[in-house]
């Protein structure tokens, strides 16, 4: 089974269909796969409910389903930077769940090792606990949160192997690890693509098992959202 | 006179200890990174998923794969290690992180923290604050004494009870503001007590700005308590 796909829109096809649950990973613009959230959004997909833990901004990530208004609802941690999002919500088009940001973590790490739901303090006694089953561990009170699943996964990685193995670089790893392993199907892009045996095993951050789809971006272009630099010494 | 931003970044750094790991928030608590100590080994994390957080890069070398929770560009140390958000939030709330300092719109003097929503207005999400103040050993919250309005008026912000949505619930240790420095009894029936004034700030203008019950220990006797 070849799991290298020519490009996004191959590896994509068969699996986008309306009303689906698409994680896509990334933190800000960083580690955003950006190539195949193009093909989702040229693919006219709609009524999407996407798992990520910020919205993109306007023009870049998940910017681009905004624009076209693909996206009917996101579960997200923080959706700061993108105005169209505002308006959207505003207007009542698109709905928002908001999770904390370690508890989306681990919702989606749940969903992918097959535990339906688990116990964390994160929440108690705010909005985020109501409706929610609450129990006592040890004198400390915690909330239960479910797992999470999607149909799709769409993530980045730095370097990857045609058996699907990835290897993420820096802090673009964030949610892209859990993301994959949470989907019926993973598609990967991947900025380096090379055969069997040339990744050290001992380094590999993803198995192959949990990606389905795997194509070459080798010049998928990368954003800087706040770029900060420093004075050289005189 | 009141403290100002560097005045109460440079208090809050005297919570810092040898060998802690410490999450920074944005604002004011960025800041504390310029005065941890010479010879005091602290490792900053980043909740994106990073540990030992360099400066700043210089102009020409930023990484877009390197960035903050802030989104900003930053730079990595030979302490540095690289990992998941869910590994992130693992250190953060299985208490591995020592001290977390953040900002906040309200704090109450039972330790209660809003920082997050204002219904009404466009929300923009709590991010990772809500995991911060419920699994970090020590919360410092730093903000400004009262929130000044757009119109002028002025409101308290260290209250009986916060009437924002909480981030969480009983989680404040300490409080640092441009007039004083507050420890919270989160756990017990303690409540709040003021143990340092701004140079210049008497008791009673911290008074006439605070809505909170408190108790006064100037003497120190209640920092180690805290």
């Amino acid at each position: 089974m070849r799991k290298v796909h020519a490009d996004a829109t191959a590896a994509l096809a068969g699996v986008l269909k309306d009303d689906m649950t698409v994680m896509a990973g990334g933190f800000g613009l960083c580690g955003v796969p950006d190539v195949l959230i193009g093909a989702i959004r040229d693919s006219g997909v709609k009524g999407l409910t996407v798992i990520s833990n910020n919205a993109g901004i306007d023009g870049a990530g998940l910017g681009l389903l905004l624009e076209t208004r693909q996206i009917r609802k996101m579960i997200s941690s923080y959706v700061g930077e993108n105005k169209l999002f505002a308006q959207q919500y505003l207007a009542g088009e698109l709905e928002i769940e908001f999770n904390p940001q370690g508890t989306l973590a681990e919702r989606i790490r749940a969903g992918g090792a097959g535990i339906p739901a688990f116990y964390t303090k994160t929440g108690y006694g705010t909005l985020i606990a109501e409706g929610k089953e609450t129990r006592e561990f040890g004198g400390e009170h915690y909330v239960m949160e479910t797992g999470l699943v999607a149909d799709l996964a769409v993530v980045h990685a730095w370097k990857g192997d045609s058996e699907g193995n990835l290897v993420y670089r820096k802090t673009a790893r964030n949610f892209n690890p859990m993301m994959a392993t949470a989907a019926r199907v993973t598609v990967a892009q991947v900025e380096n693509l090379v055969e069997p045996g040339e990744i050290d095993p001992d380094t590999i951050m993803t198995a192959g098992i949990f990606v389905k789809r795997i194509i070459h971006t080798p010049q998928a272009e990368k954003r800087i959202e706040q770029r900060t630099v420093r004075k050289r010494a005189a | 006179m009141a403290w100002t931003r560097e005045q109460m970044a440079q208090r809050a750094a005297k919570e810092l200890r040898d060998g802690f790991y410490v999450n920074l928030g944005i604002g004011i608590p960025t800041l504390v990174s310029n005065y941890i100590p010479d010879g005091m080994s602290v490792q900053l994390q980043s909740e994106n998923g990073m540990l030992g957080m360099g400066p700043f890069p210089y102009e020409g070398e930023e990484d877009p794969d390197l960035i903050n929770a802030g989104k900003q560009t930053i730079t990595e140390l030979p302490t540095t290690s690289y990992f998941s958000s869910a590994d992130s939030f693992a250190m953060i709330r299985g208490g591995h992180i020592d001290l977390s300092i953040l900002g906040a719109m309200q704090v109450a003097e039972n330790g209660d923290l809003a920082n997050w929503m204002i219904p009404g207005k466009m929300v923009k999400g709590m991010g990772g604050a809500m995991d911060l103040v419920a699994g970090v050993k020590k919360v410092v919250v730093v903000m400004e004494h009262s929130a000044k309005a757009k119109d002028g008026s002025v409101s308290p912000k260290l209250l009986k009870s916060c009437d924002l949505p909480l981030t969480g619930a009983r989680v404040v240790d300490l409080v640092i503001t441009d007039l004083g420095v507050f420890s919270i009894d989160k756990a017990g029936s303690g409540g709040m007590t003021l143990i340092a004034l701004a140079e210049g700030v008497t008791e009673d203008a911290i008074r006439a700005q605070t809505e909170a019950a408190f108790k006064v220990a100037l003497d120190g006797s209640a920092r180690k308590a805290a």
